[in-house]
């Protein structure tokens, strides 16, 4: 493989800045060079998010260019369909099946688009697209915030130049070990998901 | 040992390797990380400062004093404190000083886009640019070797896309622990800047500038990579990644130091190559700096001077003016589709909500937004506002801001409003860590000059949107230890403000019936709003929800904005996994219909 781009999206709170961190340090630890940035709003919560991770053997831009995106990681559907033209032709997307209003559509301005709209908005680019129940699944698992770890588990199975194992050191050097346990499950569910629902 | 380290980490490790041992910073996006990595290390001094002009002069004392010091912040923050910076290049330092100044190109979390490269030609200064997290890990200890070889504040400067973006860094030294006891050696020339001192100094600064030029020709971080001959860019920071990426064949020089210039290396570098192009982000700094040698360069001609550069935007733009062949590859329909944006917004259970709803209603500013596409109405209440999480506030439906500037405006126009004669109240809305900053001077000055203003700070114990740092009026240091808090009421009525109100920012009534008392006395009154960010709450409670039954649509609970509440498929509901519960409950104080309550109650009442 001689390039990998991830770009990962969500709304603030959902985690998505430390999966992006896990996913540039496993890389690392894989013997690869990693780039990541985050470009995140004024908010602390609440408002767009969007992280760029680049895996190669040498990584310039920290920056991935629109059209080059390997694999899209949306935590939230809107986000998803708000990237999809960061994708290159035939990459991956995989989507949390949540729906996160912004305020605009809450008090009635903006309306939030249909499922079958961003299904449309992102087979302008690939076929490839995987709806996974991130969130009810970090539900029954006990904590919603292990979400993150959910899709990480669900993105690891399309980066093969990262061992499993490498995946869940890099986990468990970043989260405190009383929280390791269920984001660990939370890691192997997801790569579940994927496997049982589509491979 | 290899490390994915943020620029920001990189920076702070680098300067802690370098021997640093006292640092100073006022929090400020994308700057703030610098002192918070710092901070954890127990054997060097961190604070966190009032502003980045007491910073600058805390580090100028250490160096002053024998102890390398960092002082750190965000672009607009050298402005406040460039009063200082510019005395410290007079007088020159002692030991090591460094003044990281972090740029924001794209105005990702700032007031502007200002270019602080011109500060380090201003200030006669040298100045170091890295582009990525190893050259900023790297360039630390030059920073300082040179602060003290030509006894001058160094400035490095970054951008967002450095200070916030993680690369791989070799971390292939440990600390020079630094020997000796600091102290100050007296020196009246050098440290007291009387006129007929300062002239000596300044010819002193022309021949250190002449000196430092020279240094530049073998300053080893700047780089020579050849390439192909047709074209040779000269580049730095994290453009250079770019033009990287978009002329992979082309050579380069990159420069690290990027003032003064090194004018041979140049001139060797333009001969070489049949054409030299410039790919800066922002303003034609080093453009304008090589053609004033002489050199024929282009660059901003074509490259825009106008928001974040990324690989994209330069590949485009050497397109256009030719230097890239038109792609035979077929153009992607841009698929940009129509979607509601997601702006950022004040958090669920934010303490600063409540107050602008009120300030909203009482100004009647939902008429305001009635007149889209007319003339601009003049508003009931003017409320000039500041710079901190509160600012979001400006935006519908809470609407309640007329102004924002910089640091502590508010109070002071708000002044120069009333002075002005305008027949309306004008209220200024500064946040507790701004005030502290840049308010208290303003609020003195309204004191002074007899203003009949009303000042509401917006007290939530903590600098929130920064990443929620510490300040004088918590009491807590940046390195974790108690101190003395400032208490705001007992500042506000020193300096004889004699109308002080301290209202909980969660209790409606109390908010409103102060406002309004305010508003009608004619002196000058001072509200101190506080209630905890709800970010840093410890425990959940249990949330609201409405009671459909009761609920009428009359939608005055979506008029806070708050992000837990929503409006779907004609019903309005409380997301409980995003309601902060008892702490807040002002969309209950404000149901009509007594329609919003504890989960419990109304899922009980619901099941009967």
């Amino acid at each position: 493989m001689k390039k990998l781009d991830l770009l990962i999206t969500g709304v603030g709170g959902q985690g998505v800045i430390l999966a992006s961190d896990i996913t540039g340090e496993a890389a690392l630890a894989a013997g690869y060079d990693a780039k990541k940035t985050d470009t995140l709003g004024m908010a602390q919560r609440g408002g767009s998010v969007v992280s760029h991770v680049r895996i190669a053997r040498q990584v310039w831009s920290p920056l991935i260019k629109e059209g080059e995106v390997d694999i899209l990681v949306a935590f939230e559907k809107l986000e998803a369909a708000r990237w999809g033209c960061y994708l290159r032709p035939g990459g991956i997307v995989i989507v949390n099946n949540q729906a996160i209003p912004p305020l605009s559509v809450s008090i009635g301005n903006e309306r939030y688009p249909s499922d079958e709209e961003i299904a449309n908005i992102l087979k302008r680019r690939t076929d490839c697209i995987y709806f996974v129940d991130g969130i009810s699944r970090a539900t029954d698992l006990g904590d919603v915030r292990t979400l993150n770890m959910f899709m990480l588990g669900c993105v690891s199975l399309f980066v093969p130049l990262i061992k499993v194992h490498t995946w869940k050191e890099s986990l468990c050097q970043r989260l405190p070990s009383k929280i390791q346990k269920i984001n660990l499950t939370a890691f192997d569910q997801g790569r579940k998901e994927i496997r049982g629902a589509y491979l | 040992m290899i490390k994915l380290l943020s620029g920001n980490e990189a920076l702070a490790l680098g300067a802690y390797h370098a021997g640093v041992r006292v640092a100073a910073a006022y929090p400020g996006t994308p700057s703030s990380e610098i002192l918070e990595s710092l901070a954890h290390f127990d054997d060097i001094y961190a604070e966190w400062s009032t502003n980045e002009k007491v910073a600058m002069e805390v580090g100028l004392g250490a160096a002053y004093a024998g102890a390398r010091s960092l002082v750190s912040m965000k672009q607009v923050g050298l402005n406040v404190a460039s009063d200082p910076f510019m005395a410290a290049s007079m007088t020159g330092v002692n030991a090591g000083m460094v003044v990281v100044s972090a740029d924001d190109p794209g105005i990702h979390s700032s007031q502007c886009e200002q270019d602080n490269r011109h500060y380090a030609k201003f200030a006669k200064v040298p100045m170091l640019e890295p582009s990525d997290s190893q050259e900023a890990y790297e360039l630390m200890a030059y920073a300082f070797d040179i602060s003290e070889k030509f006894d001058t504040p160094v400035l490095v400067r970054t951008t967002t896309r450095i200070s916030h973006s993680k690369s791989a860094v070799e971390v292939n030294r440990s600390r020079v622990v630094p020997s000796g006891q600091p102290s100050f050696r007296h020196d009246v020339q050098k440290y007291v800047m009387l006129p007929v001192y300062a002239r000596l100094r300044h010819l002193l600064m022309e021949e250190r500038l002449v000196k430092l030029a020279v240094y530049a020709e073998t300053f080893p971080l700047n780089k020579v990579l050849w390439g192909e001959r047709r074209l040779g860019v000269v580049t730095s920071g994290v453009a250079y990644q770019y033009a990287r990426e978009v002329f992979p064949k082309a050579s380069f020089l990159k420069l690290s130091m990027t003032y003064p210039l090194p004018q041979n290396l140049l001139r060797h570098f333009a001969a070489q190559v049949d054409r030299v192009i410039v790919i800066e982000e922002l303003d034609p700094f080093l453009q304008e700096n090589i053609q004033t040698m002489g050199i024929k360069v282009t660059g901003k001609e074509f490259i825009p001077r106008v928001g974040e550069l990324n690989p994209g935007i330069i590949e485009e733009a050497s397109r256009n003016a030719g230097l890239l062949a038109k792609t035979s590859r077929r153009q992607m329909a841009s698929v940009a589709p129509e979607l509601p944006r997601r702006p950022p917004l004040l958090c669920p259970g934010c303490p600063h909500t409540g107050i602008y709803f009120v300030l909203n209603s009482i100004g009647q500013r939902s008429k305001l937004l009635d007149s889209k596409g007319k003339a601009p109405k003049e508003s009931k209440l003017i409320i000039t506002g500041d710079i901190g999480c509160y600012t979001l506030g400006a935006y519908p439906p809470l609407y309640a801001l007329d102004t924002t500037a910089c640091m502590g405006a508010g109070i002071s126009q708000a002044l120069g409003m009333e002075k002005a004669g305008v027949s309306n109240k004008v209220v200024a809305v500064i946040g507790d860590s701004t005030f502290l900053h840049a308010g208290i001077t303003g609020l003195v000055n309204a004191v002074y000059d007899a203003g009949q203003i009303t000042v509401i700070i917006l007290d939530n114990r903590t600098t929130a949107m920064t990443g929620h740092q510490d300040h004088p009026g918590t009491g807590i240091s940046a390195q974790g230890k108690k101190t003395k808090a400032v208490e705001l009421e007992h500042l506000v009525r020193g300096i004889g403000v004699s109308d002080v109100k301290v209202v909980d920012a969660f209790n409606m009534k109390a908010l409103r019936a102060s406002v309004k008392s305010s508003l009608e006395s004619p002196e000058l009154s001072v509200i101190i709003v506080r209630g905890a960010c709800s970010v840093r709450l410890p425990t959940r409670s249990e949330p609201r929800v409405i009671d459909i039954e009761k609920c009428n649509r009359c939608d005055i609970c979506l008029r806070l904005g708050c992000p837990a509440i929503r409006s779907e498929n004609g019903q309005i509901y409380i997301d409980i996994a995003l309601c902060v519960g008892n702490a807040c409950t002002i969309c209950q104080q404000l149901c009509p219909r007594q329609a919003i309550g504890r989960q419990s109650e109304i899922m009980a009442k619901e099941s009967r």
